[in-house]
């Protein structure tokens, strides 16, 4: 029997300080802290019982992230399905869905079943593929998206995220067929002609920076196009790192219609803007590209509000020499899973938009739902999968991209102080992160 | 000033100094046989040029001779950039043969920033090459800039009050973008005109006018900066044809009639003829394109005896 004692915490920074007690995976008690001795014979398991104090830190289900890109197979110069791991751990998670923008392509379940068996070995969070929507993302012909949900994977979720779905009758199709197996199609919401050779938001800034602009458009007519296809199709559709206010606007529609959809929002659209972009620095090249503030602002609310139902990284590692180049030829992505709760700690605790309990229903216990994994985003309770995140909302450290778990080091906060660090992760009762180490399996 | 990157890097009396200092090159020069000065002697400037250009590699590289620099032409499509090399490579590789000053023109907005950037960041010593931007993609060519107003002090004798047309493909015009923050700096009104599909989001918070009828406006300008079509740059229909942009917005003879007679046409070149400006027009009395590139030389002059030399010295 595995048993872990974790003292003095407050589940989602309520109520009085408790001691949580798992074995074999499972929440057993949960009493007043200082109830149960921190021994091992107090932990019910003789010796081998491991006490993680606790005291003044926040006890949050663990995160789930429905958008991460782990580069294997492929580019493993940039990331790798181990090296995301240690990541995903390091900042909180227990459950991840991998991209199928690798090289191959995830279209089969040949390379979907690689990635999951992948992630079990290295066994530090749940690694879940995401199929493609599109046979190699080309967005002419549908995946073999039947076979990969019947698959050792068992692949819930379609995306062919990178590129966007742009044919509206393949995306009907789409819908249509993934109404079927039960399984989601997230979308890459870009209408691809009206962004030829766009590198940053189509705004005041980018046309005095002389850089080709992203309109708000391009994203804003593919989310209200495959809302009303959703809604012919009585299909769901997951809207990808929604980006600009009107994106927020049009979900509040379509839900306000009984549409079913939902939408996620990345850290970096919450906490940064397109002045960014002054320095020409290809780290702050991403795609959608960073908007204006007042995105920023209307994305925050949106999340606040539950009309942007969760955070998703869209963690995208890239090599050096595809980040230090000329901006408009730099890779689009930014690092985001060792970063993502502290800022939304910053942008949404901290402003008050948000409590910890909200922050577990954006980072866990909605992508989790939306997703269909059942034992993550639980309520904290005994009997419950221990999938949990400690977190320590006291706590402040300083962004180093060289020191982050991630092979690339493609991090937009560089030297930015955040707050609120994970003090432990813990997948199925084990602990994956203590203080910034990984356990390895 | 360690750098010219941007208008921005200017103040208005830094823009006035390079001017002067080019109107001394001017000078210094004029009705000289040899015309060779020995002010930059022992300097190594290289014009690493990324894109095609005659006429401004050609002037900062005459600019270089005319002052003794040993100037060097690394032409990107001769070069290890071919064979792949980064950006950041060919800088810190130019940066450790000793350049003292590079002249970089690139496709991509913001690159000779960055040159600049990564060159400082690997000399500890703080002795790092002079970077001139000499045009990066649709962003800025400020060299440009300080000719064509040079060219417009020499014609209208100041600024103040003085009301400059820039009119065309200011979307994808780096002479535009550079020529309205400094003509603004210096105290003449500019207005921008071009049909709403080239013109940039967000001109109107430039501090200049936004137009789109160009007949209107020629009766009121002082000078009128007709721009180049960068066709290449263009992706799906900025206008409907060459024909309908020569009919709405070329500088033909019944408009060069419409200015005023004092007022000065100005291009930065190469000149569509029949199109951008009629072909008469190019030639005419107030057309001032090959003045523009006379003055294109001193003004090279000044930006780099003011970089390499400093404030405290004179020509």
């Amino acid at each position: 029997m595995t048993t872990v004692l974790i003292t003095g915490t407050r589940p989602y920074g309520e109520g009085d300080p408790v001691d949580v007690l798992i074995e074999d995976g499972v929440i057993t008690r949960i009493v007043p802290a200082g109830t149960l001795e921190a021994t091992p014979d107090a932990a019910g398991d003789g010796p081998g019982a491991e006490v993680i104090e606790a005291a003044g830190t926040v006890l949050l289900p663990g995160f789930v992230d429905m958008h991460t890109h782990l580069r294997e197979p492929g580019r493993e110069d940039a990331e790798t399905v181990r090296s995301g791991s240690a990541a995903a751990a390091r900042g909180g998670y227990t459950a991840v869905f991998a991209m199928a923008n690798t090289d191959p392509v995830a279209d089969t379940a040949v390379v979907t079943d690689h990635v999951y068996a992948q992630g079990r070995t290295v066994g530090l969070v749940d690694v879940h593929p995401v199929g493609a929507v599109t046979k190699g993302l080309a967005g002419a012909e549908l995946a073999e998206m039947g076979v990969m949900a019947a698959s050792t994977a068992s692949v819930r979720l379609f995306s062919d995220d990178g590129h966007c779905v742009a044919d509206p009758l393949i995306m009907r199709r789409a819908l249509e067929y993934a109404r079927g197996l039960d399984v989601l199609i997230a979308q890459h919401a870009e209408e691809p002609r009206l962004t030829e050779g766009a590198v940053a938001h189509e705004g005041p800034t980018a046309a005095r920076l002389g850089l080709a602009g992203w309109p708000r458009a391009a994203e804003e007519s593919i989310v209200i196009r495959d809302a009303l296809l959703a809604r012919d199709a009585g299909a769901r559709v997951h809207i990808c790192h929604a980006s600009t206010a009107g994106t927020v606007e049009l979900i509040r529609w379509a839900k306000g219609q009984g549409i079913d959809i939902t939408a996620e929002v990345t850290p970096h659209h919450l906490m940064l803007d397109d002045a960014r972009l002054e320095t020409y620095d290809g780290i702050f090249r991403v795609n959608p590209p960073l908007r204006e503030a007042s995105d920023a602002e209307a994305l925050r609310a949106a999340l606040a509000e539950g009309v942007v139902d969760c955070v998703a990284t869209d963690h995208a590692p890239h090599a050096a020499q595809d980040k230090c180049c000329e901006f408009s030829q730099a890779r689009p992505g930014m690092l985001g899973l060792e970063t993502a709760l502290g800022v939304v700690a910053q942008t949404m605790v901290g402003p008050g938009l948000l409590d910890w309990r909200g922050v577990a229903a954006v980072m866990s216990e909605r992508p989790a739902r939306i997703t269909g994994l059942p034992d993550h985003g639980r309520p904290i309770g005994v009997g419950e999968t221990a999938n949990l995140t400690v977190v320590d909302p006291d706590s402040a450290w300083t962004v180093r991209g060289a020191e982050l778990a991630s092979i690339a080091d493609n991090t937009p906060y560089e030297e930015l102080t955040l707050p609120a660090r994970v003090r432990a992760t813990l997948l199925r009762g084990r602990v994956t992160c203590v203080d910034g180490k990984v356990r390895a399996h | 000033m360690k750098h010219l990157l941007s208008i921005g890097d200017l103040t208005r009396d830094s823009a006035l100094d390079l001017l002067d200092e080019a109107d001394r090159f001017k000078a210094a020069l004029l009705g000289r046989e040899v015309r060779k000065l020995p002010t930059l002697r022992g300097r190594t400037v290289m014009t690493v040029f990324f894109e095609n250009s005659t006429r401004t590699r050609a002037s900062f590289e005459v600019a270089g001779k005319w002052m003794s620099a040993d100037v060097i032409n690394v032409s990107a499509s001769t070069s290890s950039v071919r064979k792949g090399e980064s950006l950041r490579d060919t800088a810190a590789t130019l940066h450790a043969i000793g350049a003292d000053a590079l002249i970089v023109r690139h496709p991509s907005s913001g690159a000779p920033r960055q040159v600049a950037r990564w060159t400082a960041e690997m000399a500890p010593d703080g002795v790092a090459p002079a970077v001139i931007n000499a045009g990066d993609g649709t962003h800025e060519h400020p060299t440009q800039a300080l000719l064509d107003a040079l060219t417009l002090r020499d014609r209208l004798g100041g600024f103040e009050g003085r009301r400059v047309g820039i009119v065309g493909d200011i979307v994808h015009s780096r002479v535009a973008r550079s020529n309205a923050l400094l003509l603004t700096m210096l105290g003449a009104e500019v207005v921008l005109i071009a049909p709403p599909t080239l013109m940039p989001l967000g001109a109107d918070g430039w501090g200049v006018t936004v137009a789109h009828d160009l007949d209107s406006e020629l009766p009121g300008l002082d000078a009128v900066m007709m721009l180049r079509v960068q066709a290449e740059r263009m992706r799906g229909g900025f206008f409907p044809s060459a024909r309908e942009y020569a009919i709405r917005y070329g500088l033909n003879e019944t408009r060069r009639r419409m200015l005023p007679e004092q007022a000065v046409i100005l291009h930065p070149g190469p000149m569509l003829r029949g199109m951008e400006i009629g072909y008469s027009v190019a030639d005419s009395p107030q057309a001032a394109p090959l003045q523009q590139v006379a003055n294109g030389v001193h003004v090279r002059m000044a930006v780099l005896f003011r970089l390499l030399v400093g404030e405290q010295a004179d020509a």
